[in-house]
Formats: structure tokens, sequence, C-alpha cells
């Protein structure tokens, strides 16, 4: 047993201390989540979409997959 | 009817008392786990019992000098005393060990013989392969899929360039 008094400890507060410490991170952590699956994934889906779409002729498409022989409503032209 | 009621007021309260006393002795078998114990536990910090069951010499008179003043014991005394009372300090009770590193190393052991294991049945055990899964008709199927546009915007036909007629780089 050392003779030198060890730093009283902490007696009072323990569980608001760390209900404070997990609560601050808990809202850190999902608004990191929200946003970086915002700006990481959203985002950058919603922008390929549009650029997609911007110029986007579906009856050239169409007639595109028709010559390839996909469907079977109707036959290529030539048939 | 007399006789009952004044059994009632004296003798029945005496009586059910001596059972209780003696107790089931001789019937039931006491079993270890229902006795007090000594445990080292974080969660129990005070054990049913003391440790030392049976104390020495030194340790009786020690036992003795303690229902006098404590200020008088000298530190070791005080050390001696806790020692009667208890087992390990928390420090020794909760230290770690390095029982994770046989753990790990059993578990990746096992791994290892489970791959072996694995690799025989792949040799041994299955037949061969569906011929959907050749080198033809998975070029076919591809080329179909591309044909059909699938996921043209963010996945799979969306990597095909179509006016080159190769994949995107």
């Amino acid at each position: 047993m050392s003779s030198t008094l060890l730093p009283k400890p902490q007696m009072r507060g323990l569980l608001a201390k760390r209900l404070r410490f997990h609560i601050v991170g808990a809202i850190i952590a999902s608004l990191g989540a929200a946003v970086l699956y915002k700006y990481g994934v959203s985002e950058p889906r919603k922008r390929a979409y549009a650029d997609f779409y911007k110029d986007y002729d579906s009856m050239k498409d169409f007639e595109a997959m028709r010559e390839a022989g996909v469907f079977e409503s109707v036959q290529p032209k030539n048939s | 009817m007399l006789a009952s009621r004044a059994f009632s007021l004296i003798g029945k309260r005496a009586i059910s008392t001596s059972i209780c006393l003696r107790g089931h002795a001789g019937v039931a078998k006491v079993e270890d786990f229902s006795l007090p114990n000594y445990i080292d536990r974080r969660d129990i910090p005070l054990p049913q019992l003391e440790y030392v069951r049976n104390l020495s010499a030194e340790q009786k008179a020690l036992k003795e000098k303690e229902k006098a003043s404590w200020s008088a014991l000298s530190i070791d005394e005080k050390v001696g005393l806790y020692r009667i009372k208890f087992c390990e300090t928390f420090a020794e009770m909760n230290r770690g060990s390095n029982e994770w590193k046989t753990v790990i190393g059993g578990m990746l052991f096992f791994f290892g013989f489970t791959a072996l294991i694995v690799i025989w049945q792949r040799l041994y055990v299955y037949g061969p392969v569906p011929h959907t899964l050749s080198e033809e008709w998975v070029a076919m199927q591809t080329k179909r899929m591309l044909d059909m546009r699938v996921n043209p915007i963010e996945g799979f036909s969306a990597k095909w360039d179509y006016d080159k007629n190769e994949w995107k780089k």
C-alpha cells in the first residue's frame, strides 16, 4: 500500500457524463452519415439520371433495340 | 374443545416454531451451491463469506487487534486483515490475460483446415459446371444484355460505349 494518497476519483454524475458523451457522438455520427450519403450517393445519382435524360431520344433507342432483335412484338425492319 | 382452544393459543405456535428450527435436516440434502460462498467478482464487491476460513494463530491475534482502534494498526496489519477477508484485489481479479492469442490462433488454424476441406470438396465431390457458364454462352448473354439496355443510366449498359462498340474506358 503506497503512503501517497491517490487523487479522489469522480464520485457523482457518472451517468450524466456518459450520456452527454454518447448523445453528442450519436448526433455527430448520424448527421455525418446522412451528409455523406446525400453528397456521396443521392446527388451523383440524381445528376446521372438528369444527364441521361437530357438528350435521350427514346424512339432512336427503341429502333436500335428492335434491330438487335430483343423484342417479341416487333421484328427487325429487314426480316 | 376447551383443550384445543388452549392448545391453539400456546401449543401450536411452539410446535410450528420448533419444526422450523429443526428444518428439513435428514430429509433434504443441502447442496453446495445453496450455501454461502466466497467469490471474486466486480459486481459482487462484498462476498457472503470471508476468504480465509481457518485462521492461523497470527491471524487470530490480528483479528483480536482489529477489535481495538484501527488507527493503531500498521499498514502491513491492515493488508493482512484484507487478505484474510479477500482472496484477490480488484486489480488482481481484473487483470488481463493472453488467452485472446490462443483463441485467435485456434480460430485461424481451423479456418485453414476448413479451407483444405472445401478445396477437396471442389475437386472430388462437385460435378462439372453448367454449360451456361462457358465463355461463348457468357459472351452471347452479355451481348443480349447490352442489346436490351440493361441498367443504361448507372449500371451495366452505362459502361458500354454504343457508338464505338466497346467498353467505356
